[in-house]
């Protein structure tokens, strides 16, 4: 039985245990803001180390990576509910190996003081120790018991990992009031800005860690979040980068010194922490400086880099982030023209280059929320652990059984239409034009309301409710500019045309096709450069209401389509 | 629901020719649809699930919403820190804010002590917002932030515990002063008391007060109360009052000697502060019905068994009186009825006389009728025989038998019709064994 506390004594927090970071946020006033812990740390690697019984956690810890790197522990929050079989120890080569107990994971670290042998550790039991750390840290900035949370997993978390983790965090007496998956949380963290709106949009997010890259299309309607395609890559991710410039840097090193820092356990940790940390100087400024005291055989190393020499060594980790994200529209079925929002998040989101890639690869219609793309962009290292206390705020009054039953699948499955529906109009050239009323990929039932022009000269106007789809249409150089709905993309230098030789680049735009008429009705009697007021109700078992009216005019016409 | 999006297009005309039912005409229906997981997260998705899980359409969500939305906001209302300011207030110096009415500043009268902190903070923010000097220089009045000052003291003092309690201790304005005896007169002696008991209970460290009740108080509760407040454990302090202590380092004896006398002044206070609330308890007890009420009942409760003795006494008595008149009563009656019974009897045994003698008369009269039974003058021997035998014969007869004999007799004139009377009845008589055969033998023969 998981732990549940009374929604009245409940103190809740949104938490982001990542792979290599975590973070805390609260919510003062519906506003979300990232919780610093006792060393003013808003990203908190996750990791925890041993040094003579006592327990540091943090980048404390992250320091005993040198010195003591087989009483540290790191990267170990993917090992969660896990076979032995099945982890992947790559990134704990430095740290404390994982070891398998009876096909379990688990660490053997010497936790106590005077102890001889180093005691076996289950990775849920690491995993309720760092938690716990994680909470006692926001209780001591809140000053107040924190005893519930909202925390964040990857999309592909199995069932059996997030029950690992509902566990590890009631074991370290921590209410789990629902997890919420990574993309959905930075999404959440964006809506609840006070200048957006509640929109149809098609937003893809991305999110580069340490470890791993997760990337997801989202369909947003209405403010209601469906994944419609995920991809994760454990081949480009932060600690790629990391191993690029260590390279550079060795190799430099080399040159000088004729011995290799990468062969001693010791000079690489060095190397690997003074990498990452020259990484993130490289997101901020321009030139970076990157300098080891006694990195190897006793020779200090100093030098610097600047970024353009580490965006052209990165290449490869970069391009392979590009491929990702266009990989993953691809599987949704979708076109980059189809996209309205890019968020980037995860700490390797702050490379500028990887933002500048995007606004490459995206029309300009498509918004990059990076913070080099976008000054009012939030810091993407904090958006999920925002979103995630956002949530925490919204659901901590609720009884644990209604979250449960809210959450369940017979609440959260529902049909989604697969074409748009939308009423023909005319355009100014007399053609007709499909104008959306309600999206693709919208969950039902929904409800929108659009107001369209009647015809010019007032009088009866004929309303044809049709379903749409989109096509891309491709046209060759010097075409006449359209004014479709998502016009003027015209010069969207996708990577997939760079090998074209040809100077002159083809537009690619969105249109709207017509598809099955749904439904015909007449509005009679408008006035002279009136308004028609069209609403479509669409049921959950897909059947559909329509209405019209003219905007501030009484009756209208009303009718309802059987499902189908 | 946002805001309907506006499109500039425009709707084609209306072909001619068109028509359907009610101006609507379906063609199609939806021709596909996926099914997908929605994330349930966001304020949006939650407003999903309350409609999925109730069974709501949209509009009937939008209502039961709006709903409640209402009722927040009323309950949000109350409790709203809204009062007149008192343009004298306003100029008030903060120099002087010993002096000043520190929840009045803040708006806040009405609560007084009972203000939460919240209460004031929030009014603190409110006057703030009002009086802050920026805004008026910005307003074009002169920069005067004297009022903004005397905000800045009162919420200083107030969000102080201890200060908020010696500026509560000596409040005046929350005091309720004890009832005169004109007001009392009017009745109501529970519920102004009570207000003033009840005000006087900020002062209690230990909670709860008892309350002062009504007169259906049970006799334990009444006295709860008077023993909680002879008992008064009050935190009444007088620092408030103090004198300012010169700070300068010159005159330390000067400083000693006003420390001195403010803690004396504390003290007496203090003194004085116990015995008006012990006065108060006094007249409070004094004026109590409920405890004449009680102290009767104990009495009555006391002197229950000789009241008890009395009133069998006065009711054996009372009984034996009624006893004895109804025997008194009884025989009267019983004197009168004998005598009037006595009289009856006498008036018929007289009655029964006069007529005995009148038939006797009768009796002698018919044989004088009949001459004596003689043909000729009788001789007085015949006389003094027959009316000798006659004698005889009534005598000897009953008195009805000489009515019925005189009935007979009466009337008859001839002498033998007479003699015949007389002789059946002497024979009757003989036969009766009342006479023997030759008696009255003048009668019979």
């Amino acid at each position: 039985m998981a732990k549940t506390v009374e929604p009245g004594d409940r103190f809740a927090i949104g938490i982001t245990f990542g792979n290599s970071n975590s973070s805390i946020a609260h919510t003062i006033d519906d506003k979300a803001e990232v919780i610093a812990n006792e060393d003013g740390d808003r990203q908190i690697p996750t990791i925890l180390s041993y040094v003579d019984g006592d327990e540091y956690s943090g980048n404390q810890a992250k320091a005993f990576l040198v010195r003591n790197p087989t009483n540290t522990v790191a990267y170990f929050r993917d090992y969660l509910g896990q076979d032995f079989k099945s982890i992947d120890p790559t990134h704990c080569h430095a740290s404390a190996h994982p070891h398998n107990t009876n096909g379990t994971v688990s660490f053997k670290l010497k936790d106590q003081p005077d102890a001889d042998e180093p005691s076996t550790l289950s990775v849920s039991e690491v995993s309720t120790r760092y938690l716990r750390k994680l909470v006692n840290s926001a209780s001591d900035y809140l000053g107040e018991k924190v005893t519930s949370a909202v925390i964040t997993v990857p999309t592909n978390f199995s069932e059996k990992q997030r029950e690992a983790l509902i566990k590890a965090a009631n074991d370290a007496d921590l209410e789990v009031l629902q997890l919420v998956a990574d993309p959905i949380a930075s999404v959440l963290a964006y809506d609840a800005r006070q200048e957006s709106k509640v929109e149809d949009k098609m937003v893809v997010v991305a999110d580069f860690g340490g470890t791993r890259s997760d990337v997801s299309v989202v369909a947003s309607r209405g403010g209601m979040h469906t994944i419609l395609a995920t991809a994760h890559d454990y081949e480009f991710a932060g600690t790629h980068l990391d191993q690029v410039l260590m390279d550079h840097f060795a190799k430099e090193f080399i040159k000088k010194y004729k011995t290799d820092p990468r062969e001693n356990a010791k000079s690489l940790a060095k190397l690997k922490a003074e990498a990452e940390a020259t990484k993130r100087a490289l997101s901020l400024g321009s030139n970076a400086s990157f300098s080891v005291e006694s990195l190897a055989d006793g020779c200090d190393f100093a030098s610097s880099i600047n970024r353009l020499r580490y965006e052209m060594i990165g290449r490869k980790v970069f391009e392979g982030f590009s491929r990702l994200v266009d990989g993953v529209i691809k599987k949704a079925g979708l076109d980059v023209l189809d996209i309205d929002e890019v968020i980037l998040s995860g700490g390797t989101s702050h490379t500028p280059k990887i933002a500048s890639n995007f606004r490459n690869i995206f029309p300009e219609t498509t918004t990059i929320l990076a913070p080099s793309t976008t000054p009012t962009a939030i810091n993407p290292s904090e958006l999920q652990a925002r979103g995630a206390a956002l949530q925490a705020s919204l659901v901590q009054e609720y009884d644990a059984e209604d979250i449960e039953q809210s959450t369940h699948p017979a609440v959260t499955t529902v049909q989604h239409i697969s074409n748009a529906i939308g009423v023909i109009s005319t355009s100014e050239d007399g053609e007709d034009t499909f104008v959306p009323i309600i999206a693709p990929e919208t969950a039902v039932p929904t409800r929108r309301t659009i107001h369209i022009n009647a015809a010019k000269d007032g009088g009866d106007v004929l309303v044809r409710i049709a379903e749409g789809g989109t096509h891309i249409k491709v046209t060759q150089p010097e075409p006449k500019p359209k004014e479709e709905k998502e016009t003027d993309s015209d010069d969207s230098d996708d990577s997939d045309f760079d090998s074209d030789e040809d100077d002159e680049e083809e537009t690619r735009e969105k249109v709207w096709k017509i598809g099955s008429t749904l439904a015909e009705a007449a509005v009679r009697g408008v006035k002279k450069g009136g308004k028609v007021e069209i609403t479509i109700n669409v049921m959950a078992d897909l059947g559909v209401t329509i209405q019209m009216r003219e905007v501030g005019g009484k009756g209208g016409v009303r009718g309802t389509l059987a499902k189908p | 629901m946002a805001a309907p999006a506006t499109v500039s297009f425009s709707l084609p005309p209306l072909a001619s020719g068109w028509s359907a039912d009610k101006d609507f005409k379906p063609v199609g229906k939806i021709t596909s649809a996926t099914q997908r997981t929605i994330e349930p997260v966001g304020p949006h998705f939650l407003a999903h699930a309350r409609r999925a899980r109730h069974k709501r359409t949209f509009s009937e969500d939008d209502r039961i919403q709006a709903q409640e939305r209402a009722k927040n906001v009323e309950e949000d209302d109350y409790g709203e820190i809204s009062e007149p300011e008192d343009p004298s207030m306003l100029m008030r110096d903060a120099k002087d804010w010993k002096t000043q009415d520190h929840y009045a500043v803040l708006g806040l009268s009405k609560y007084r002590y009972k203000a939460t902190e919240d209460q004031i903070k929030k009014a603190h923010r409110k006057k703030v917002l009002k009086h802050h000097p920026d805004k008026k220089a910005a307003a074009g009045k002169a920069e005067d932030d004297s009022f903004f000052k005397c905000i800045q003291k009162a919420t200083e003092i107030l969000l102080d515990p201890v200060k908020r309690r010696q500026y509560d201790s000596v409040d005046e304005e929350a005091d309720v002063d004890p009832p005169t005896k004109k007001q009392l007169q009017k009745g109501n002696f529970y519920k102004l008391w009570g207000g003033v008991f009840k005000a006087e209970a900020r002062f209690s460290k230990t909670h709860p007060v008892p309350s002062f009740g009504d007169d259906k108080s049970t006799r334990d509760d009444v006295e709860n109360f008077y023993n909680f407040w002879y008992n008064f454990d009050s935190w009444r302090t007088f620092e408030y009052l103090d004198e300012d202590v010169p700070d300068d380092g010159e005159s330390r004896d000067q400083k000693r000697h006003t420390e001195r006398k403010n803690a004396n002044a504390r003290k007496k206070r203090k003194a004085e502060d116990n015995a008006r609330l012990r006065k108060m308890l006094d007249d409070c007890s004094t004026g109590d019905e409920r405890i004449k009420r009680f102290r009767k009942e104990a009495n009555a409760a006391k002197n229950k068994k000789r009241l008890d003795r009395e009133a069998a006494e006065k009711a054996a008595k009372e009984a034996a009186e009624k006893k004895k008149e109804e025997e008194s009563k009884a025989k009267a009656n019983a004197d009168a009825k004998a005598k009037q019974d006595r009289e009856a009897t006498k008036k018929a045994k007289e009655a029964a006389k006069t007529a005995v003698k009148k038939n006797k008369r009768v009796l002698r009269g018919s044989v004088k009728d009949a001459h004596y039974f003689s043909p000729a003058d009788p001789s007085p021997a015949d006389i003094d025989s027959v009316l000798g035998d006659v004698d005889l014969v009534i005598s000897k007869c009953e008195p009805e038998n000489i009515a019925d004999l005189a009935s007979r007799l009466q009337g008859l004139k001839v002498a033998d019709e007479i003699k015949g009377v007389w002789r059946s009845e002497v024979q009757r008589l003989v036969g009766d064994g009342k006479l023997k055969d030759g008696d009255a033998m003048s009668l019979s023969a």
